[in-house]
């Protein structure tokens, strides 16, 4: 069964057609690359497929049935987001990651936090530190883990990589990649054509807000 | 207050020339502004007039309904006025209403049964004025911080929606902010009172004989009706506003 499907879907905002006509379907374990010009709609369509915007016109499907039927908060556990800048929010790293954590009142769990911050080359002492003291990559990272700590069904990224270096860059790839081969479904905006195809096994291209083509990698 | 000042009409048609200070200052230093201040002036005068004859008849009515009756016509003209402030908020003259008509009858019933006023017109009248408007002031700022915020901080509370966060939890930053907000001016206000200025209802009660011992009592009662007011008023626009900026599927507007 398809996990997502845009059944001919329409967004308008202030008079304006930002997304027209899309269907589509995404698999369970696909790994997707995103491309398009600037203000094509890429990021419009992952607000679409992690219900923070509803659809003008047209229906998407989560697992077989209408994302409307869906408490909100639960999808959006399920389909996580993760933004071409990142917001860190209160004072501290460990705020951050608290955060997924606290909105389903848990303990923070440690041994899953300094997994994670493991896997993405940092050490648990950034836990303590301040986030206005970070830098863009640790930044990207940290909101990155925060998006994972609860091993999404699919995860949304919105050119993440787009601020770091080449080393942040292969680390956020390798994490991704393997999150993907563990099962995990990725839908991945990106503005490297060399990144699209390293890992995805599906390319979509978006001009103007309609899909140009959606072709398999081999 | 018998022994208070009394001012004649003769008096104050000699005060009525300190208007031609700021008019000559105007129109010395070409402000444009001189028509703006006969506009202002005219206006001031024909409203207190009206004013001073209405009240006069009211506080010989004695009537507890009417008086009643004279609050609620001042909440509603203060809730549309905080209203405004907030027109991308939703049924904000609502909002505003039960948000300022809560300040004002709790902190009228405390001041009543504790004896500190009577329900009477010349007593419930004018502190019901300095409680609707203080009121007022602190939703404009509330609604007003509110709106900035959700505009510019939008893409921090679709960070927190996204990661599962209830429309609460993700607007809570901002609520808290809007709450001190709406409040921050009464407190500035109390920390500098008697030091930076004396109140108008202090200076009032002054001008009319009554001790400043006596004077500061009051001002004292003034203070504290003024801070629950606006804390309550400010807290509950603010809990009631938020859930306008979002749909029923938690997303933003």
């Amino acid at each position: 069964m398809d996990l997502l499907q845009f059944k001919k879907v329409f967004y308008v905002r202030e008079n304006k057609d930002i997304i027209k006509n899309f269907s589509l379907s995404v698999e369970s374990g696909d790994f997707i690359s995103i491309v398009g010009a600037s203000g094509s709609g890429k990021s419009t369509f992952l607000k679409l497929c992690c219900h923070l915007i509803s659809p003008t016109d047209g229906e998407i499907m989560y697992n077989g049935r209408n994302m409307l039927e869906y408490n909100p908060m639960l999808l959006r556990k399920e389909i996580s987001y993760c933004f071409q800048i990142p917001h860190l929010f209160g004072d501290t790293v460990e705020d951050n990651l608290n955060f997924p954590y606290f909105i389903r009142s848990m303990k923070m769990d440690f041994e899953r936090v300094n997994e994670l911050l493991l896997r993405f080359n940092l050490d648990k002492r950034i836990l303590k530190e301040e986030v206005k003291n970070l830098s863009g990559g640790e930044k990207q990272r940290i909101a990155l883990i925060r998006t994972l700590l609860f091993k999404p069904e699919m995860i949304l990224l919105d050119e993440v990589t787009s601020a770091l270096d080449v080393d942040n860059t292969q680390i956020v790839e390798s994490v991704i990649n393997s999150l993907n081969k563990e099962g995990t479904t990725v839908l991945w905006i990106t503005h490297s054509p060399e990144q699209s195809r390293r890992y995805a096994n599906k390319l979509l291209t978006v001009d103007c807000g309609e899909i140009k083509s959606l072709e398999a990698i081999i | 207050m018998n022994t208070g000042t009394q001012i004649s009409i003769s008096s104050l048609l000699i005060a009525s020339s300190l208007v031609l200070v700021s008019i000559v200052f105007s129109h010395h230093q070409k402000l444009k502004l001189e028509k703006e201040i006969i506009i202002g002036i005219v206006r001031a005068v024909i409203q207190l007039v009206a004013v001073g004859y209405v009240l006069e008849y009211i506080f010989g009515l004695k009537s507890p309904i009417f008086t009643t009756l004279l609050i609620l016509f001042m909440i509603c003209n203060a809730a549309f006025n905080a209203a405004k402030r907030g027109q991308d908020i939703k049924d904000g003259v609502l909002i505003s209403f039960i948000s300022i008509s809560a300040g004002t009858i709790l902190t009228l019933s405390i001041l009543v049964f504790s004896g500190a006023i009577k329900y009477e017109p010349y007593q419930m009248i004018p502190v019901s004025g300095m409680i609707i408007s203080n009121a007022m002031v602190a939703l404009g700022l509330c609604f007003k911080h509110m709106s900035n915020d959700f505009n510019n901080k939008r893409e921090e509370v679709e960070t927190k929606l996204s990661l599962g966060a209830d429309t609460l939890t993700s607007s809570i930053e901002i609520i808290r902010d809007s709450i001190r907000t709406g409040m921050i001016p009464t407190i500035d206000s109390a920390k500098t009172l008697g030091i930076v200025t004396l109140p108008g209802m202090m200076t009032g009660l002054i001008l009319a004989g009554t001790s400043p011992i006596i004077a500061i009592r009051y001002q004292i009662m003034v203070t504290f009706m003024l801070l629950s007011t606006t804390a309550i008023a400010s807290f509950v626009a603010c809990y009631l506003s938020y859930r306008k900026f979002f749909n029923n599927r938690k997303q933003l507007r």
